[in-house]
Formats: C-alpha cells, sequence, structure tokens
C-alpha cells in the first residue's frame, strides 16, 4: 500500500512499554483473573436495525470489577454492543437483538425482564456529557427520587457521595444548585458519572466517555475509573488504544465484515482477550493489524 | 506548448498575496456584489416591516385616546342611546324633510364603552385556551413520545394539518351545527369558547411537537439509563426542557384565538352590559365582534369605539404574552 507501511514494520516496539506497566498493575489487582465471577454472559449476540444486521456473533463473558474496553474502528457496532447491555437499544425505532445476554444467569432479553429495572442496576454515561438542565445537585438526585427517596436529608448524603465518588465534591459543593449546564466539559461528565453512581448500580456502561474531553480532564476520568472498579463492573467504548491499553483489565476487538454482495457493512467481534495479551501478541492478525496503527 | 499566449493569470499567480496588508487581494467586483445584496437584505427587512409598523401606529394613534379605564369598564352603548344618527337632526332632515324630529328633547349624550367586550374576550378566550393547550400538549406528547412513527400518530399528524388549514369560519359553522342547532342548546360564551379551541388546537398540537422534538434525545437516553419510565422522563425531563417553546407556541394559539371574528360571530350571540358579559352559558361577546359590529354599523360613536376596541385587543395579546414568558422563563434552570 503505502510506502509508510515499510518504513513502520519495525515501529512496532513502542507498544510494549506501556504494557509492560500494565502487565504488573493487573498482575497485582487480580492475580487469577479465572476465578472472577462472570456478570455477563454474552452468546451470540446479533442486533438488527429494520432488518439490517449491524452487529453479529458477539460472545464476551464480563467479569466482576473489571474493566472491559471494546476497540475497533468507527461503525464496528462497539455502541451498538455496549447498548444492549442495558437494554438502551429498545428505545432506537426498529432495533432487533438476537442471541443471549445473561446478567447473573438471566437473560435479559428474555420475555419477563422489565428493562426499567435493568437499567437501575446497570448505568450508562454517554459519549457527550448529557446532564438535564436543572440544578447539580437535582441533577444527581434524579435517580434516587424515581427509587423513590424522598427525604431532604436522605437525599444530601446519597448526592454527595455520589458527586465525591465522581471526585468532582470540592468543585461543586458550593454551587449545588447552580446549573449542571454551566459547567466546563470535564466537570459535566464528571456529573453525568456521579448522577450514574447515586443509583448505586452494579454496573456501568461508558460510550466513549472521554472523547468530547481534554487530556487534563480525561486523565481525571480514568484515574476515576480505576477508583471506582472497587466497587462496580466497568464496561467502556473507546476509540483511544492508549485509553483502552491504560485502563482495561480486557479488551475485545470489532471490526467490519463488507459483505462483497451487497455492499452492507456488518460489525463482528473478532478478538476478546486478557488487555496485555491482546496489545503484546494478539492471535488474530487483524487486531494486531489494529492495535499497531496499520489500519483504522 | 507556451504559456506566453494565455492572458488569464496562473494559479500560483493568482495566489500571490501582497506583502503590504492594506492591499486586498479581493477583487472590486466583489465588493460591490456585497454591498448590492447588504442594501438588497435591508430593504427586505423596511419593506416587510412597514405594514407592521403603519397598522400598530395607526391602532396607537387612533385607539390610545379612546382607552381610558372607563371605556373598558363600562356599558356598551346599545342603539336608541345615540350612536345612531338619528340623533343628529339635520343631517336626517336633509334626506327625509318630513322627518319627525324632537329638536328639543335631551338626548343623553352616551359614552363609548367597551366593557363586555373586554370580559367576553378574556373569559371565551380564557376558557378556550383551558380547553384546547392541556389538550394540545397531551396530544403532542403521544405523537412525539409514543406515537412516533406508527399508522396512528402518522394519521393525527395528518389530520392536525389539515385542521390547521380549515378556515376558521368553518369552526364556526362546525359548532353552530353541532353545538346549537344539534343539541339545542343557546348561543353563549361556551359555543364562542368551544368554537375558539377547535381553531386553536391544531395550532397547539403542532407547535408543541415541534418543541419536544428540539429536546435533545440524549436527555431522554439519560433518563432511561437511570431506570425511568417514559411517562416520567416524559414529566421531569422532557417537558421541564420544552417548557418555554410550549408556552410560546399555546400564547400564539391563545393570541389567534382572541383575535378570531368568524368563529364567535354566529356562536356568541351578543351582550351590551358588562354584568351580563361574565357568563359561560349565556350570550356574552368579544372585541373582535364589536369592531366588526362598530363598523358595519355606522353609529356616530362607532369608529373611535372600534379603534378603542382594537387597541385593547392588541393589549390585552401582548400583555398576556409578556406575563406568559415571564412566568415560563421562571422554570428554566440556567
Amino acid at each position: 500500500m503505502l510506502p509508510m507501511t515499510d518504513e513502520e514494520t519495525p515501529v512496532p516496539q513502542p507498544a510494549p512499554t506501556p504494557l509492560s506497566d500494565l502487565a504488573t498493575e493487573t498482575a497485582e489487582v487480580h492475580p487469577a483473573p479465572a476465578t472472577s465471577t462472570t456478570v455477563f454472559d454474552v452468546k451470540e449476540l446479533s442486533v438488527l436495525y429494520s432488518g439490517f444486521r449491524a452487529v453479529k456473533d458477539v460472545d464476551i463473558k464480563i467479569a466482576k470489577h473489571e474493566i472491559t474496553a471494546f476497540i475497533g474502528p468507527s461503525g464496528c457496532g462497539k455502541t451498538t454492543v455496549l447498548r444492549c447491555f442495558n437494554r438502551m437499544n429498545d428505545l432506537i425505532e426498529g432495533a432487533v437483538v438476537e442471541g443471549t445476554l445473561d446478567y447473573h444467569g438471566v437473560n435479559l432479553y428474555g420475555k419477563d425482564v422489565n428493562p426499567v429495572e435493568v437499567r437501575r442496576r446497570i448505568g450508562m454515561v454517554f459519549q457527550k456529557p448529557n446532564p438535564f438542565p436543572k440544578s447539580i445537585f437535582e441533577n444527581v438526585a434524579y435517580g434516587p427520587r424515581l427509587a423513590g427517596i424522598k427525604k431532604k436529608g436522605e437525599l444530601d448524603g446519597i448526592v454527595e457521595k455520589a458527586l465525591r465518588g465522581a471526585a468532582i465534591w470540592d468543585e461543586v459543593k458550593d454551587r449545588l444548585h447552580k446549573s449542571g449546564l454551566g459547567l466546563s466539559g470535564g466537570q459535566q461528565q464528571r456529573l453525568c458519572i456521579a448522577r450514574a453512581l447515586a443509583v448505586n448500580p452494579e454496573v456501568i456502561l461508558m460510550d466513549e466517555p472521554c472523547s468530547a474531553l481534554d487530556p487534563i480532564a480525561t486523565g481525571r476520568i480514568e484515574d476515576l475509573m480505576e477508583e471506582i472498579k472497587q466497587d462496580y463492573t466497568i464496561i467502556i467504548v473507546t476509540h483511544n488504544m492508549q485509553q483502552a491499553a491504560r485502563v482495561s483489565d480486557r479488551c475485545a476487538f470489532f471490526t467490519t465484515e463488507v459483505n462483497s454482495e451487497s455492499d452492507l457493512r456488518t460489525g463482528t467481534l473478532v478478538e476478546f482477550d486478557a488487555t496485555e495479551k491482546m496489545f503484546s501478541n494478539p492471535s488474530d492478525k487483524r487486531t494486531e493489524n489494529y492495535v499497531t496503527g496499520r489500519f483504522g | 506548448m507556451t504559456a506566453t499566449q494565455d492572458p488569464r493569470p496562473t494559479v500560483d499567480e493568482r495566489l500571490v498575496v501582497p506583502t503590504d496588508v492594506r492591499i486586498s487581494t479581493i477583487k472590486g467586483a466583489r465588493f460591490r456584489r456585497n454591498r448590492i445584496a447588504t442594501i438588497g437584505m435591508i430593504a427586505a427587512f423596511v419593506l416587510a416591516a412597514i405594514p407592521l409598523l403603519f397598522v400598530i401606529g395607526n391602532v396607537v394613534v387612533k385607539g390610545l385616546p379612546v382607552v381610558t379605564t372607563k371605556f373598558l369598564v363600562s356599558d356598551i352603548p346599545n342603539d336608541a342611546a345615540a350612536n345612531e344618527l338619528s340623533g343628529d337632526c339635520e343631517t336626517l332632515r336633509k334626506y327625509d324633510p318630513t322627518a319627525e324630529c324632537d329638536d328639543d328633547a335631551v338626548v343623553e349624550e352616551a359614552q363609548p364603552g367597551m366593557g363586555p367586550a373586554v370580559v367576553g374576550t378574556l373569559v371565551t378566550t380564557g376558557l378556550a385556551a383551558l380547553l384546547a393547550i392541556p389538550l394540545g400538549i397531551l396530544a403532542a406528547i403521544y405523537l412525539n413520545e409514543y406515537g412516533k412513527q406508527t399508522r396512528l400518530a402518522r394519521f393525527i399528524r395528518f389530520m392536525t394539518d389539515v385542521m390547521t388549514g380549515v378556515p376558521s369560519i368553518v369552526m364556526g359553522i362546525f359548532i353552530y351545527q353541532l353545538w346549537i342547532v344539534k343539541f339545542g342548546n343557546s348561543r353563549s360564551a361556551l359555543a364562542a369558547a368551544l368554537a375558539l379551541a377547535c381553531l386553536m388546537l391544531p395550532i397547539v398540537v403542532r407547535s408543541s411537537e415541534e418543541m419536544l422534538k428540539l429536546v435533545p434525545n440524549t436527555l431522554r437516553e439519560a433518563s432511561a439509563g437511570l431506570g425511568s419510565r417514559t411517562w416520567k422522563t416524559t414529566l421531569k425531563v422532557v417537558l421541564p426542557a420544552a417548557l418555554p417553546g410550549l408556552v410560546s407556541g399555546s400564547m400564539l394559539a391563545v393570541a389567534r384565538a382572541a383575535g378570531e371574528t368568524a368563529p364567535v360571530l354566529f356562536t356568541i350571540g351578543a351582550v351590551y352590559a358588562v354584568r351580563d358579559a361574565a357568563t359561560l352559558s349565556g350570550q356574552s361577546t368579544t372585541l373582535s365582534v364589536q369592531i366588526y359590529n362598530m363598523i358595519t354599523n355606522g353609529g356616530k360613536l362607532s369608529p373611535q369605539m372600534a379603534w378603542g376596541a382594537a387597541f385593547t385587543l392588541i393589549a390585552i395579546v401582548l400583555i398576556l404574552t409578556t406575563i406568559a414568558r415571564t412566568v415560563s422563563a421562571r422554570f428554566v434552570a440556567r
């Protein structure tokens, strides 16, 4: 292809450097990933939009108190798959999910499952910070209020705990009753994380949470993820491979398959493994090309 | 090939930037075109504003002197009491020398008044708003939050569009036929309010739906992501976010209804005393109907009373709109 590829052949060296850090870290925190409990067990998941198969054949096991990253080029269905985990795709007209997505052994797409209950246990942080046009306090108290907590004292406690959990308490404690829209982008995103934490979910889904933020705000969110993974299971979609390498314990690589006859693009899971292995010694050629920057 | 024959400057030549920043590389023709377009746009605006300023100016000049507190609260002078030209003996004798005319009779000079029309306008428009706005906003919520592109929603949307285009007098005929002729009710403020509500409903539905559409989907997703049901998301997130727009849309409908004459004309009846106008089931009158009456009845006081009524009507709509905007602004988090 391009002449650059030849020059780059010896370059893959930079990648292992951050990975060696990550390896030791992973080893400390999770000495035996095999023993960790499975929260989600996804089997042969497919998503169709109005009859068009957007994603197919996804098999993933998500472990408790780990950060799982979904990486891959644009349009490969990472976000679509992520939105299956709390049935957010239900909100999109014409979206149909096939296959099974077991959450502690219960298929989330079973007939008797209430999507509202699913979303209470599995929170979500979106790509663009989307605080409600309400005060900071009301933003965080929204979830607890839905759950029926009405007493001012209780709400105060929950809001403070959530804001502290999202490492934004000190910045906003004097302006709790000002609008959440007055915060900076990074603060807004942490407010959204606080809002998700306030309902005390078991899992937090993050859809490119840092793509609208500057490097400093991104660093803060990444630190925050490291902190809260003691208590929560996190799944993150990211375009930033360094970010995936830095924060995640396991990594899933998606890519797009082009149907040569119909020219339709379908996303599919290529490889799912420990982040360390994905970035140093991936078993699939396509993964290697992607993580070394030769594709996508 | 030799380029010497080509009079046009090459790309490189054209991209040369003069070192002196005071010299423009933009050609004079472009400045001229810009100037012409600017002048054209300003002229178009002025042209559009002229009729508006003329109307408002005329109404203010002719209406303001008439409108006093007394004008707003007193009865409409009725037929005998000098709003007829018959009070003017000289004029009458010119055409009919035998006309009997009691020159000495002390005719009490009538005072202009629009009290019943002011009360009637507020009552009928208020009632119509109470009927149409909640119904319209609920319909818009159905269309935008629940129905979306289902067959029923599309049908309702289409019918609403058709209803928006129906001439207002047809609404009056509809209510007249149904409410007065078929159900045997008498003409009343209620009948007029029903006709106005029919007129307002499609406007409220369509403007509210547009406003709900403007609420970003990310807010709905954020709310759903926290385990909120659709109705709760709508109530707690979507409606507050859309409130200013919903208020403006509704006020537009109210303003339209307050100024309508046709649907009211044969549904409301007539009344001349203020104490009779404050009714729902009885006959009433509105400012717009009175403007029509005044212009057609040719009484002596009629022209100034018509101007006064017009001014009052504009003022009422303006005040209502201002109040609604101020109130809705309070609810918007900043």
